[in-house]
């Protein structure tokens, strides 16, 4: 066997490049580019909105406007100019469908070319999926399985026709408008999503899941997901995402608001594969995400995501521990690689009593890309024998990469425990010569360190996901030689 | 008057009253035109996120004490290290004190940056090492742009300093609130060896702030050991600036130890120029009342195979609050780097906040960098084992402390600061026992 040496890394890294980057040529219905309060008030009445839901749009986007952009995250991109992004990107042939032989056969030939099929994923996983393409939900499956269990799986924009009371009661409890520039751009122009459900007591039969895509040039994607799981209840819920690629930078801002009440459960994966840009940095998507769940007593939220995509991430998936006993988890591997810049981590607010915070962060860069973990673990001045576990480990491979560390922790009451501890390594030598001595290959011998390094994160995420994970990886670091 | 107009307006005259064709008049404006548009530190500045400088600022200081105070050494005689022989350099309201002093000029100097701004023998050095270092912040500017006195201390190639120096900073309270800016240097050569003791203390408990600037160069293969004894009144508030820049194959180890003081800020920077370099910074903080004590430190790795070693203890009662704010940079260059860092931290009441932010930036793949950082309490079955053998729950808990501080204790190369500073956990823990058991 030849030798696999760094510049070879280093040469097929670059090549790698995006698997998921084609377009979908569907016509769809675009909005001229930027905005002003005549957009907002035209998105509502597309949508065919209430009042209240046109108010609150107008209401965030007169804060939006007074904001400036956070330059706080240790990231360096081309500002997103708001006002050349078309706000309004829907499919134009909007099926109203109730199976999916109804869909149109080039989307689901775009979702076989993702490798998620639905259908596949509707036989074999027993997945129901809304797929949410441009920010339109284009097709909900399992509508009728999960109605009998009174769950209310639908689109957002549905949800606010029909079930408004639910809607109005909970949105923006979690991330208020005001929250951030982008969490407040979003609630202004947010076009759809995904609303969520669960009744006391009912334990979600299947895993929800939601796909989004960026289709058209030029668009942002501003979805929002609301997730409510009323007491004693508990729901897994799946997200994934792809782009095509194209020169231009796209923005993607969504927020997502996770409501867990007394002794809920709510678990929430997602798997971001957008396009990243090309090999000298050029395109891929802005990912600027807000999500943060809240806890009420006993009630548990845990995160899971797998991030390999976006030229810039931003995001801080976030637990406010209001509850007594309840708990907060987060699970995340964070891959860059050629430019990609990455700024994540979490928040962890311990209010309630007995409050208890895992956070496990799996950090790996190579090529170009900057990698960072921004944490925050708060405890209370009442949040009595609040426990928290942190674990930040970053892998670097090559030495134009970066790795960084922002971890903040803020104790206020003297029963807190607190824990926290981060490494910084490479792929050791001795252990590929380890492995190479057992007739294991380098390029294999480095998918099994890199899957070893990540597996306490890919545990966590359910079995249809973790295959997908799994391969993303593979994708991603393909071969790759410290 | 708002504290930043009167050292604006009162810098022209300070100017004019020293020598202003002296060559650092140059480096004395740049700074002070620096401070004059960055003006003191703000909690919206990342660095000083969780400390507030408010409340000392709004004291009505007066800058210049003029009047020459004097102390008697019985008086003093107990913030001495006095049962070993030292140098020292003693400064009395940022005023030197030759009757307290022990300075020197036989092969090594031990003595006074007013001397050396002023003395061509030292132009020099001067040149070469003042404000070379020292990171152009608001802080480190306003002290640089007042900087008339400190101590200076220039040890030549392959010298061991046989005693250690002592440098101590009195503050008699003449004035009704005093601001103290004292400025060191110390040059230490190649192969040689030196040990210093640092301390700031005020005599009455009127006000007082010191906003300290210290450079350290150590060329190749020097060792430098430094001590920080913060033990002052709880009207006192100290900013320490201090930057440290390493040859290879040198050893600079910095210990802090945070007991007294209003407010205390230590801004503790290595920078490392060049390879097998060992970094050491340690400390212990114990506070109570309404102290604060923010410890923010930097260790830059910029060349290859250096190490550098982090180990800060904290505990805290009543209201206190600390911050443990520590950065490791590791450049692209600097492979084969060992950067360890430890913080941990007890909490002995409700009220006592720890904010700590311990950070890693790294841009080289072939290092082993960590950072552990722990929040926690006493442990309770140590504790109920010790009284199950008669140790009352006061000592008990006071030796479980002193246990947890006593890593970084163990590193203290000189005896009788160890001693003393032993003695001090001991008083400030309220108990009476030697824990040398």
């Amino acid at each position: 066997m030849s030798k696999y040496t760094e510049e070879d890394l280093e040469k097929e890294l670059e090549t790698q490049e995006y698997k998921y980057g084609f377009y979908t040529d569907i016509e769809s219905d675009t909005f001229p580019v930027g905005l002003n309060e005549d957009v907002v008030r035209a998105i509502s009445k597309k949508k065919n909105e209430p009042e209240w839901m046109t108010e609150w749009r107008l209401e965030a986007f007169r804060v939006w406007e007074k904001m400036e952009e956070p330059e706080w995250a240790n990231v360096h991109y081309e500002k997103p100019k708001f006002q050349d992004i078309a706000y309004y990107s829907a499919p134009k042939k909007k099926p109203k469908l109730n199976s999916l032989d109804e869909v149109d056969p080039e989307l689901l030939d775009t979702f076989k070319r993702l490798g998620i099929s639905i259908d596949e994923q509707k036989k074999l996983a027993n997945v129901a999926v809304d797929i949410v393409m441009d920010s339109v939900s284009v097709a909900t499956t399992f509508k009728k399985t999960l109605g009998e269990k009174g769950i209310i799986f639908m689109p957002i924009s549905e949800a606010i026709q029909e079930h408004p009371e639910l809607v109005r009661k909970y949105l923006g409890t979690v991330v208020p408008t005001t929250d951030n520039f982008y969490a407040a751009l979003n609630s202004a122009v947010f076009s759809d999503g995904s609303f969520c459900y669960i009744p006391k007591g009912v334990r979600c039969p299947m895993e929800l899941s939601t796909y989004f895509r960026i289709n058209e040039g030029g668009t942002g994607q501003f979805e929002r997901t609301l997730v409510v799981a009323d007491k004693g209840s508990y729901v897994s819920y799946l997200e994934g995402c792809t782009a095509p690629s194209r020169d231009e930078n796209q923005l993607h801002a969504a927020v997502v608001e996770l409501i867990a009440m007394d002794d809920a459960e709510i678990k929430y994966s997602t798997v971001q594969n957008w396009y990243p840009g090309n090999k000298e940095g050029k395109g891929g998507v802005y990912n600027f995400v807000t999500k943060r769940g809240l806890c009420e007593n006993n009630a548990k939220i845990s995160w899971t995501q797998v991030e390999t995509g976006s030229a810039v991430t931003w995001k801080y998936p976030s637990c406010i521990l209001k509850g007594n006993n309840s708990v907060g988890e987060f699970y995340s591997i964070a891959v860059t690689n050629n430019h990609q810049q990455a700024d994540t981590g979490t928040k962890m607010i311990h209010l309630g009593k007995n409050t208890r915070s895992t956070i496990i962060s799996k950090g790996i860069s190579a090529g170009h890309s900057q990698n960072s973990y921004r944490g925050l673990v708060h405890v209370g001045a009442r949040a009595e024998n609040a426990r928290n576990f942190s674990q930040c480990d970053s892998l670097l491979m090559g030495n134009a990469c970066g790795a960084h560390t922002f971890p903040y922790i803020e104790a206020k009451n003297k029963s807190a425990q607190i824990e926290h501890e981060a490494t910084t390594s490479k792929i050791g030598e001795d252990q590929l010569f380890y492995c190479n001595q057992r007739g294991i290959d380098t390029e294999k011998a480095i998918a099994l360190i890199v899957n070893g390094f990540s597996k306490e994160v890919l545990n966590k995420l359910p079995m249809e996901f973790a295959v997908e994970a799994q391969k993303l990886l593979e994708i991603s670091l393909e071969g790759s030689v410290g | 008057m708002e504290l930043k107009e009167k050292l604006i307006s009162s810098y022209v005259a300070f100017e004019n009253g020293i020598d202003i064709n002296s060559n650092i008049h140059e480096i004395r404006s740049k700074a002070f035109q620096n401070f004059e548009a960055l003006g003191f530190p703000t909690k919206k500045l990342e660095a000083w996120k969780y400390t507030s400088l408010n409340s000392v600022l709004k004291e009505d200081y007066s800058i210049f004490p003029n009047k020459a105070n004097s102390v008697e050494m019985a008086d003093v005689k107990q913030y001495f290290i006095h049962d070993i022989d030292t140098y020292k350099i003693i400064f009395i309201d940022g005023k030197y004190s030759s009757f307290l002093s022990e300075t020197t000029h036989d092969t090594i100097d031990v003595c006074l940056m007013s001397a050396a701004f002023t003395k061509p023998k030292y132009k020099a050095v001067i040149e070469n090492y003042f404000n070379k270092v020292a990171k152009q912040d608001n802080l480190t500017s306003l002290n640089t742009a007042f900087a008339t006195e400190g101590a200076y201390i220039n040890i030549p190639k392959n010298i061991e300093v046989q005693k250690p120096i002592q440098i101590i900073n009195f503050t008699t309270g003449s004035e009704a609130a005093t601001m103290l800016q004292p400025r060191n240097l110390i040059v230490v050569g190649e192969n040689s060896h030196v040990q210093i003791i640092e301390r700031h203390q005020s005599l009455t408990n009127n006000p007082v702030l010191t906003n300290s600037v210290t450079e350290i160069f150590a060329d190749k293969r020097a060792f430098v050991d430094y001590y920080k004894i913060q033990n002052d009144k709880k009207t006192a508030s100290l900013v320490d600036n201090s930057f440290i820049e390493q040859k290879s194959n040198s050893v600079v180890s910095v210990h802090t130890f945070s007991f007294g003081g209003n407010i205390t800020r230590n801004n503790l920077n290595f920078y490392q120029k060049g390879e097998y370099i060992d970094s050491i910074l340690k400390g212990v903080t114990i506070i109570e009342g309404k102290q604060h004590v923010d410890h923010c430190t930097l260790v830059h790795h910029i060349e290859p195979n250096c190490e550098s070693h982090q180990d800060y203890k904290g505990i805290y009662d009543d209201r206190s609050t600390a911050v443990f704010n520590g950065k490791v940079i590791v450049n692209k260059e600097a492979q084969k780097t060992n950067a360890y860092q430890q913080n941990n931290n007890v909490l002995l009441s409700d009220k006592a906040t720890i904010n700590a932010k311990p950070q890693l930036e790294i841009f080289a793949d072939d290092v082993k960098c960590s950072h552990g950082c722990t929040i926690g309490q006493l442990d309770d079955e140590a504790l109920f084992y010790m009284q199950q053998r008669g140790i009352p729950k006061k000592e008990g808990k006071a030796l479980l402390m002193y246990a947890f501080a006593n890593t970084v204790l163990e590193s203290v190369k000189i005896p009788e600061v160890k001693q003393r500073i032993t003695k001090l956990i001991a008083k400030k823990l309220g108990v009476n026992i030697g824990f040398d058991l």
